[in-house]
């Protein structure tokens, strides 16, 4: 036991309580929580700073606003539903088509729900069965995300995005997370999502895991983890960069989707990031988080993700060795 | 980053905790372990006589411990029908006077004193003046004078000079002075009673004391004589028969001086009968007399000022710290999950009620129940609240159900539930059927049963009598118990769970180090 402490240490693996210790509580002012807890916010503060997010049908606040969900959602054949301060994924439902005149809605997973479920979900919603505290909560009605033909082979019906760890405003690890059949086309990894790896100077997955083991295939489309290049890769670091700006948390967990036509859009963000993201890039936070301390602040975001670039770069064990 | 604030909070929050744990264990003998015993003895007097045909005054006096070397009162009490009782301190020491207008026939009067060893009693008397030099007349002085003469060449201070003369007084046949001055008589009080006479020719204070043997079981204890010598500094004590010095570690000094034991004035036929008993006491009682008698504010903070009600409450509450520790050490240290962050401390407090095998049983039935009714809850559509109070109502239900089926098969255990918390169990029903949704069964059921783990490890510890005992005696120790939450706060090392977790992060880094090296 002692002996792997000493192996994890000397990788320089981030632990849940060194995370919360050393990174959060310092580097994360609880008074900012709300604009990351609560999707909504996050959303309205990054429409004002022009950074693109996935258009916005509705949002039903209250129980009698529940009917109206077929007027907001009535242009459009798919769409998401959220809760504004789920956690985890947990109470998100993609609407993948409907059909219109007999009121069914059917999910990127394949069941099929009548209205009356739907509104079911969504009282469950308000009344705050996902939220964080368990409070009242709204549910927000968004645009579903054509993602990028990049993922096609990658990606069992969901929609998969980008996490990206940005510290101090420097994007330090990140990888792509990947749904699958098991995780019911949900990009979370405790939902069953692959982790693959990102190479911060390349934007080229390395490996992939499912839960805490190494996968090299989808499970689902069989196609190889390792390898896939996620295109315009420094604007997609740029931005991420930039919500540290956006919100002012020094320790933040960037959600990024990739969409067809509409390109990088900020999905939500984290202020308490998992650490599963080292298992998927096989190295540890802490060596990285360390070398962007010494740094000073108010360097520009272009600046910051070359200097991640170059610094982070490479395979990892290559990176360490530099 | 460094918080010198948090380690000065966590010194000084031990060393309070710590120092006034020690005080109290070492200084006033609280007990460490709940089944340490003290012994303590009960001594008895019977005062029996005769009131006579005609009733009449009668008045009592009866001498009662007042210093007592070695010893202390815990507990005494004066048993008397119909007699007004006063007690007041003479000469020699303390009496007890029982007075009645009007009495007849038999009559019966009982002095009961609980007593302890307590080794740090000493006796803490004046210095007595010098006593006067006596005189017999002739030829009584010049045997005695010759005596002092003898014993002084053969001894260097009042010690060896009171041992030397009580050996010549034991043996009257060797010496005629001493044959002269007991005048044939040889019993041990007689004999006291020569040598302080002897001693005060030398110009040294000496006194007769009386004391009983405390002998379990004694249902006629003698009252034995002692000898009392001061040395100028503190008394020493003497056996006046053969000169031993010291005092026997069971001898209760029970009065001194010449006056007697008892008077019963408008009474005949007068006995008088000590008897004497050893018993076990809780060891708590006899920490807190003594730490009365040390004049210790202490105790009266203790939880023993407390009623015997709220004692008992206070016995359970003060546990909750632990299992709260344990819980912390158990999410902080270990890495296990469960629903809700102390509800396990809950669930250990209901398992009280049922033991642990009844109350894993029943948590395990009521909340499979109730999670199965859940499901079909589902397909109702219910809003939140009434679900939740639906699956309360149910759960409620299913403890009835329980209690009744486990009356009539017999088991007591279904039956002891009414503290269990059904609101608790409610929420953990509700928490797991999300758990169960949204992340799959697999992860319910290990929540689930990370809980009931965490709930039967916290009910073990605070069920734990040596630990129970330990914190409601010195609830002091909480303060430490509370920088060590501290200081798990501050932690940030790797959970146990996490070395697990990241066991193929660890194979990996570690793999390719070793290649590229």
């Amino acid at each position: 036991m002692l002996e792997r402490i000493r192996q994890l240490r000397a990788a320089g693996v981030l632990g849940l309580n060194e995370r919360n210790c050393q990174y959060i509580m310092r580097y994360n002012p609880r008074r900012l929580y709300p604009l990351v807890d609560d999707k909504l916010a996050t959303k309205e503060l990054a429409l004002a700073a022009g950074i693109p997010v996935p258009a916005l049908y509705g949002v039903i606040r209250s129980f009698h606003d529940i009917r109206d969900l077929p007027r907001l959602i009535a242009d459009h054949k798919d769409f998401v539903v959220k809760p504004a301060q789920g956690s985890g994924g947990d109470g998100i439902l993609v609407v993948s088509g409907r059909a219109r005149d007999r009121g069914l809605y059917r999910l990127v997973d394949g069941t099929i729900m009548d209205e009356a479920s739907m509104g079911h979900h969504l009282s469950n919603i308000l009344s705050g069965q996902y939220s964080l505290g368990g409070h009242r909560d709204v549910a927000l009605l968004e645009y579903c995300v054509r993602f990028d033909t990049t993922f096609s082979e990658h990606a069992y019906r969901g929609v998969p995005d980008i996490r990206v760890i940005v510290f101090r405003g420097y994007p330090v690890m990140s990888m792509v997370r990947l749904p699958t059949r098991k995780s019911h086309g949900k990009a979370n990894l405790h939902q069953g999502a692959i982790g693959a790896g990102v190479d911060l100077a390349t934007g080229r997955t390395t490996h992939g895991v499912s839960g805490n083991s190494n996968v090299e295939e989808h499970p689902d489309t069989g196609a190889a983890i390792a390898g896939l290049a996620i295109p315009a890769w420094e604007h997609l670091l740029e931005f991420a960069a930039g919500c540290y700006e956006l919100t002012g948390l020094g320790y933040l967990g960037v959600d990024i989707v990739l969409d067809r036509e509409q390109g990088p859009m900020l999905l939500e963000l984290n202020a308490r990031p998992g650490l599963n993201i080292q298992i998927a890039n096989r190295a540890g936070l802490r060596p990285r988080l360390a070398a962007v301390e010494e740094l000073p602040a108010g360097a520009p975001a272009a600046e910051r993700v070359a200097w991640a670039r170059s610094r982070f770069g490479g395979s990892p064990a290559e990176a360490r060795v530099a | 980053m460094k918080r010198p604030g948090i380690w000065l909070l966590v010194v000084a929050l031990v060393l309070t905790g710590g120092g006034l744990f020690l005080y109290k264990w070492q200084g006033l003998g609280f007990p460490l372990l709940p089944d340490t015993q003290a012994r303590i003895w009960t001594v008895e007097v019977q005062i029996t006589f005769d009131a006579g045909e005609t009733p009449n005054p009668v008045k009592a006096t009866l001498y009662i411990p007042a210093l007592t070397p070695g010893f202390a009162i815990l507990d005494e009490n004066f048993v008397s029908r119909g007699f007004g009782f006063t007690t007041r301190y003479t000469g020699g020491g303390r009496q007890v006077q029982w007075a009645i207008r009007r009495a007849s026939g038999p009559q019966t009067l009982y002095y009961r004193a609980v007593v302890y060893k307590d080794p740090s009693r000493v006796e803490a008397d004046t210095t007595p003046p010098f006593p006067p030099v006596p005189s017999l007349g002739e030829p009584l002085d010049t045997a005695m004078q010759e005596l002092v003469e003898g014993v002084r060449s053969r001894s260097a201070d009042p010690a060896s000079f009171t041992v030397e003369l009580l050996k010549r007084l034991a043996r009257p046949d060797a010496d005629q002075n001493v044959d002269l001055l007991l005048g044939g008589r040889s019993d041990a009080t007689f004999r006291a009673r020569t040598a302080i006479t002897v001693l005060a020719a030398a110009q040294i204070p000496a006194r007769l004391v009386r004391g009983v043997y405390l002998v379990d079981r004694e249902r006629q204890a003698g009252v034995r004589p002692w000898l009392e010598v001061h040395d100028g500094e503190r008394w020493l004590y003497f056996n006046p028969d053969g000169g031993q010095q010291g005092l026997p570690e069971n001898l209760l000094i029970w009065w001194r001086g010449e006056g007697p034991l008892y008077d019963v004035d408008g009474g005949r036929d007068v006995e008088v009968r000590f008897a004497v008993q050893l018993n076990e006491a809780d060891p708590v009682l006899v920490a807190e007399r003594r730490a009365e008698a040390w004049q210790s504010r202490v105790t009266d903070f203790s939880m023993f000022a407390l009623p015997i009600q709220t004692q008992a409450v206070y016995g359970v509450l003060l546990m909750i710290p632990i299992g709260a520790l344990v819980v912390v050490i158990l999410r902080n240290l270990v890495g296990i999950t469960t629903f809700g962050t102390f509800m396990p401390v809950l669930v250990a407090l209901a398992f009280r009620e049922t033991q642990l095998l009844g109350g894993v049983v029943l948590f395990s039935l009521v909340v499979v129940l109730g999670l199965a009714f859940r499901f079909f809850m589902e397909h109702l559509r219910l809003l939140l609240v009434p679900r939740l109070a639906s699956v309360l109502i149910i759960v409620v239900l299913l403890m009835a159900l329980v209690s009744i089926l486990a009356h009539q098969l017999g088991f007591e255990t279904g039956l002891s539930v009414a503290l269990f918390p059904m609101v608790i169990l409610t929420m953990t029903i509700e928490r797991m059927s999300i758990v169960w949704e949204e992340r799959g069964p697999v992860e319910a059921i290990q929540q689930g049963v990370g809980s009931l783990l965490v709930a039967a490890l916290c009910y073990t510890v605070m069920e734990n009598a040596v630990l129970k005992h330990l914190f409601f005696v010195f609830p002091e120790l909480l303060l430490c118990v509370l920088a060590f939450t501290l200081l798990l706060g501050r932690y940030s090392g790797y959970r146990l769970l996490e070395l697990v977790r990241f066991r193929a992060l660890a194979q990996a880094i570690g793999g390719s180090r070793d290649g590229g090296a």
